[in-house]
């Protein structure tokens, strides 16, 4: 039997500190729906997706009651739409039938409408590419992912190149939304197969035939608990946190084993992430600040965020069986209240996000900028964060949102879990003539290391 | 299946019987309880036996909820897993 204290710790932390589950995500491969006739491969994705995964709305809805845990999103992720799409070459009419299939399921979001071009693209790859801003815009919960560096392969200077011209265009494309088309597209430098967080998820091709793979939540458990020891050294605040991110961790293992045991599929990775919400008291920015910075963004911030990295991941690995995905602490500005906050009062700098990326998961995320940004810039935007990550051997990401007829002053909103963005300033010159080189930036020396 | 009921709240008389009579038209057994006044409030913890419950978790919590309606009290009956996943090693 648990002691009453041990019982209502839980409930407390369950109803007044946001503690839930981010996200169910069945990441399933679509390999065995390749075909040359693209209406088939539309009808096999789709048919393969609705019914694979018929029941994940149901049973996460029946496991949130049993246990009176939120579980707030539903996904599916699959397989890189530019290698199912590239026998049929028909890629915008995958994308359709990923929306459709998603609709019918109930689910939140469908990822993998995603090509992995860090070493060079196939003819079908770069006409993948060039469907982006259509089928972000016609469609409305499918998710991109593209992968265009890694620690192994460099940086595939094309790509990046012609990313930025891509989120230009669908920024247009999705004006009439404070260009919120770009909230669903994130450039990665060394993706992983098995994120269960959009909009990167996608199932890679090392993974098996469908898996559960579950992402927690929690900041405001971990910052409740912080607050309660204003007396600790910051030795006591890492184990604290470690202790913290073991149950949080727990509460996703639990939900992820259940849900797959009663879809009966295979039990796949829990992301030890911790994921904030726009909600108060839901915030990795207040985190940072009750371990004592008056305000994200402050000197000492990137070092308070690599010790909340690493005591999340310490604590939680030993929690569950399998540990995946992208692991640690998410810094979006749109969607953390108190990132928000410090971006209005300009507490907090584009700059200063980026050097805290070389320490967290994952990267530049959900940063709304001037819409009259150029595409080189954004690109160069995504050549730094690739850079840190194939430099520094993790993932890194860019989620940036020229937001179409706004500038500095103004605000985005994008409603609902990806919150509102003040537009934030960018510094510097142009890097137009980098970008426009092209070619491929080799991998560094250490990642020979066979 | 083992579930804790744990209702929390202000203080008054019958409490406990309006929860032990609504678990047991639920054909629900009451395997422990522990009740005390924590703070001002009070709180009261059940170990049960939901083997052969005659509704689902979710609709029992809604049941229990309704028999204290207006009482300012809050219930939760939560599958006994949660605690265990979270609480030990």
């Amino acid at each position: 039997m648990f002691t009453n204290n041990e019982i209502l710790e839980t409930i407390d932390m369950l109803d007044n500190r946001h503690l839930d589950v981010r996200t169910v995500t069945a990441s399933l491969s679509l390999l065995d729906c390749i075909d040359g006739s693209a209406k088939k491969c539309a009808d096999k994705v789709y048919d393969k997706i609705t019914r694979v995964c018929a029941r994940l709305v149901p049973v996460c809805e029946n496991l949130s009651a049993r246990y009176g845990v939120k579980i707030v999103n539903k996904r599916v992720a699959v397989t890189p739409i530019s290698i199912i799409g590239s026998a049929c070459g028909d890629y915008i009419g995958l994308a359709h039938a990923l929306d459709r299939a998603g609709k019918a399921l109930g689910v939140d979001f469908v990822g993998g409408y995603s090509a992995l071009v860090q070493k060079g693209e196939t003819k079908r790859e770069a006409e993948f590419l060039d469907t982006l801003p259509q089928a972000l815009s016609e469609t409305d919960i499918v998710c991109s992912g593209i992968n265009v560096a890694s620690g192994k392969s460099g940086i595939n200077l094309d790509a990046v190149g012609k990313l930025g011209r891509i989120i230009k265009d669908l920024a247009y494309r999705t004006r009439d939304k404070d260009s919120i088309g770009c909230c669903k597209l994130v450039v990665f430098c060394n993706a992983v197969d098995d994120n269960p967080f959009m909009a990167g998820a996608f199932t890679g091709l090392s993974e098996g035939e469908c898996a559960i793979n579950v992402g927690v939540s929690g900041p405001g458990v971990v910052e409740y608990e912080i607050n309660k020891h204003p007396d600790y050294d910051i030795t006591q605040i890492c184990e604290l946190i470690k202790r913290t991110a073991f149950k949080i961790t727990r509460l996703g293992a639990l939900i992820g084993e259940q849900a797959a045991k009663e879809l009966d599929l295979t039990p796949g990775i829990v992301d030890l992430s911790l994921a904030p919400t726009p909600a108060v008291g839901d915030s990795v920015a207040r985190i940072l600040e009750s371990i004592g910075l008056s305000r994200v963004g402050a000197c000492g911030t990137t070092a308070c965020l690599a010790l909340l990295n690493d005591a999340v991941k310490k604590g939680g690995v030993m929690a569950a069986k399998r540990v995946g995905g992208l692991s640690g602490a998410f810094i979006p500005v749109s969607e953390d209240a108190g990132m928000i906050e410090a971006a209005e009062t300009k507490a907090i700098t584009v700059d200063k996000l980026e050097a805290m990326t070389a320490v967290c998961s994952v990267g530049l995320d959900m940063i709304a900028v001037p819409g009259d940004t150029p595409a080189e810039v954004l690109s160069g935007m995504i050549a730094d964060e690739c850079a840190i990550g194939m430099i520094n051997g993790k993932t890194t990401a860019v989620r940036v949102i020229p937001v179409y007829g706004k500038t500095v002053g103004e605000k985005a909103d994008f409603g609902g879990l990806l919150g509102t963005a003040p537009i934030m300033p960018i510094n510097g010159g142009s890097p137009e003539k980098f970008i426009s080189r092209g070619g491929i930036i080799p991998p560094p020396i250490h990642s020979y290391k066979n | 299946m083992k579930a804790i009921v744990s209702v929390v709240g202000k203080d008054r008389t019958g409490i406990i019987a309006a929860i032990a009579a609504e678990l047991a038209a639920c054909n629900i057994n009451i395997l422990e309880i522990s009740q005390t006044i924590m703070q001002g409030s009070f709180v009261m913890i059940m170990h049960v036996d939901a083997e052969g419950a005659s509704v689902e978790l979710s609709a029992l919590c809604d049941r229990l909820q309704s028999a204290v309606d207006g009482w300012g009290i809050t219930v939760h009956v939560q599958h006994e897993d949660l605690f265990a996943s979270m609480q030990r090693v």
